[in-house]
């Protein structure tokens, strides 16, 4: 049986993994690329990575750590994809194919639109057809204006003229592979999936809809897979400052039956080279 | 038995997106891995692995561009090299392919290539899946009935001969997971990002003699 994923969203900020509030303040959180190996060896099912950079200034500042120093976004791709043997999807400024071309080369195995996607529906219907649906993400971020959900572009700061609904059921006509589902204003706040929104657009579409923002406890996992069809919970934050976090997240869901890989599979012992 | 020293493996680089991925695994598991397109890097490999996301026919057509069919051919069908073709990869061996049109395949393992019927589930099949082991297979040396591992794709290769089926996972249906007949290989899924049982699985590929 096809188990729900517990997926890792790295946000990278000018080179640097951030911790993000409401789309609007960020905390520094180091190195991006040492991250993805941890999230890798404890087992998430896939990563998510995010470049919110709004400028174009790309510097880890890793004099201290015996790394080169990484100035752009492919290349902490290319050191990212390197380390890691789980999906990694990247997202984040991406405007044209050859953007996508570029990621999916250096190691990528999704890539994730949002803006362009809203700026020109045909793009995700483009980019389908050349490097298949199952490599297209469109994601999705959603704020409550005036009480109804309107879907936003710009990394939060434009309004679309989309409700959620709409623009899944868009996407999906457009050959998207999946959809991940971000609520601003649960982003960073820890108090729980926006779970109406999740029930709606995953009620609304037949393709993986992966839930985001707002996931503060392993219970709130709990609660999105109980009470939508959302095919994967996903967070950021809560993973970042717990050891062992993701294997522990699992675990939780695991001995309370949900449907999700087993946590002892992870146990096993790193092989080493392997000898023929 | 063959030392390690005298295996090679190819990855073939056709311009499929994840070669890179299937190309870093390798080099953690073995000494003498080549990325490459170029006939003397085939004809001097022992293993030969077709990595693959994308559709059936940009796949085939792909592979034409490149002029090399005829000289994998040449390696896997007369001189019986391993072969492992992953993901598309391994549907583009089927004779036919129903991906958006029909396309002719490889027709090195007899099948017909479609869209999973579901019933309802949601397309892609995406994420992680457990398999049914058919009959025992050198690839699966080690991995126990059960593990998960990493599937994204939406079509199915539709083997001719179920006997040439070693694994299923099921999704709506089931479908083939592992096919192998002879010296030819393949998997629906990514070992490649399937954590340590998708090493295990590369790392038994590299063991065959």
């Amino acid at each position: 049986m096809k188990k729900n994923r517990i997926i890792t969203v790295l946000l990278l900020k000018n080179g640097f993994l951030v911790q993000s509030r409401l789309f609007s303040r960020y905390q520094n959180l180091g190195n991006p690329v040492t991250s993805v190996k941890r999230f890798s060896d404890w087992a998430a099912d896939e990563l998510i990575y995010l470049d919110i950079t709004r400028d174009n200034v790309y510097d880890m500042h890793r004099d201290d750590l015996g790394h080169p120093n990484r100035n752009n976004i492919i290349e902490i791709i290319s050191d990212a994809a390197r380390k890691c043997y789980i999906p990694v999807t990247f997202g984040g400024r991406i405007r044209t194919m050859e953007d996508i071309e570029t990621r999916l080369a250096n190691g990528a195995d999704k890539i994730s639109i949002n803006t362009k996607a809203l700026d020109s529906p045909l793009f995700i219907k483009e980019a389908s057809r050349e490097f298949g649906s199952q490599c297209i993400v469109v994601s999705i971020d959603v704020k409550i204006k005036e009480s109804s959900y309107v879907v936003m572009s710009n990394g939060g700061r434009t309004a679309a003229s989309y409700d959620p609904i709409r623009w899944a059921k868009t996407v999906e006509e457009n050959g998207a592979g999946e959809i991940l589902l971000n609520s601003i204003d649960r982003d960073g706040a820890g108090n729980g999936y926006d779970i109406d929104l999740l029930h709606s657009v995953s009620n609304a579409v037949n393709i993986p809809v992966i839930a985001c923002g707002g996931a503060g406890t392993w219970e709130h996992f709990a609660e999105a897979l109980d009470k939508t069809r959302v095919d994967a919970v996903a967070a950021a934050n809560i993973f970042q400052y717990i050891d062992q976090s993701v294997y522990l997240a699992r675990k939780y869901l695991f001995d309370k039956g949900y449907n999700v890989r087993s946590p002892d599979l992870m146990l096993e012992k790193e092989d080493s080279r392997a000898i023929l | 038995m063959t030392m390690n020293s005298d295996k090679k493996v190819c990855i073939i680089d056709y311009g499929s997106g994840n070669a890179r991925s299937v190309y870093n695994i390798f080099q953690s598991i073995h000494p003498f891995v080549k990325l490459s397109c170029m006939p003397d890097d085939i004809e001097d490999a022992t293993h030969l692995v077709l990595p693959g996301v994308g559709a059936f026919g940009a796949t085939m057509e792909k592979l034409k561009t490149l002029s090399i069919l005829g000289i994998l051919e040449k390696n896997v069908l007369k001189d019986k090299k391993h072969f492992l073709g992953i993901c598309v990869g391994m549907q583009i061996l089927a004779g036919e392919g129903m991906e958006h049109g029909v396309y002719k395949g490889l027709g090195w393992i007899p099948g017909t290539v479609k869209i999973i019927d579901t019933r309802g589930l949601c397309l892609p099949h995406v994420g992680w899946n457990n398999f049914k082991m058919r009959r025992d297979n050198a690839l699966l040396e080690g991995i126990n009935q059960g593990t998960d591992f990493y599937y994204v794709h939406s079509y199915q290769f539709e083997a001719s001969d179920t006997k040439d089926v070693v694994a299923t996972c099921e999704y709506g249906v089931e479908f083939a997971a592992i096919i192998n007949v002879e010296n030819i290989y393949g998997v629906q899924f990514h070992p490649e990002k399937s954590q340590k049982a998708g090493k295990r699985l590369l790392q038994n590929f590299m063991r065959l003699t």
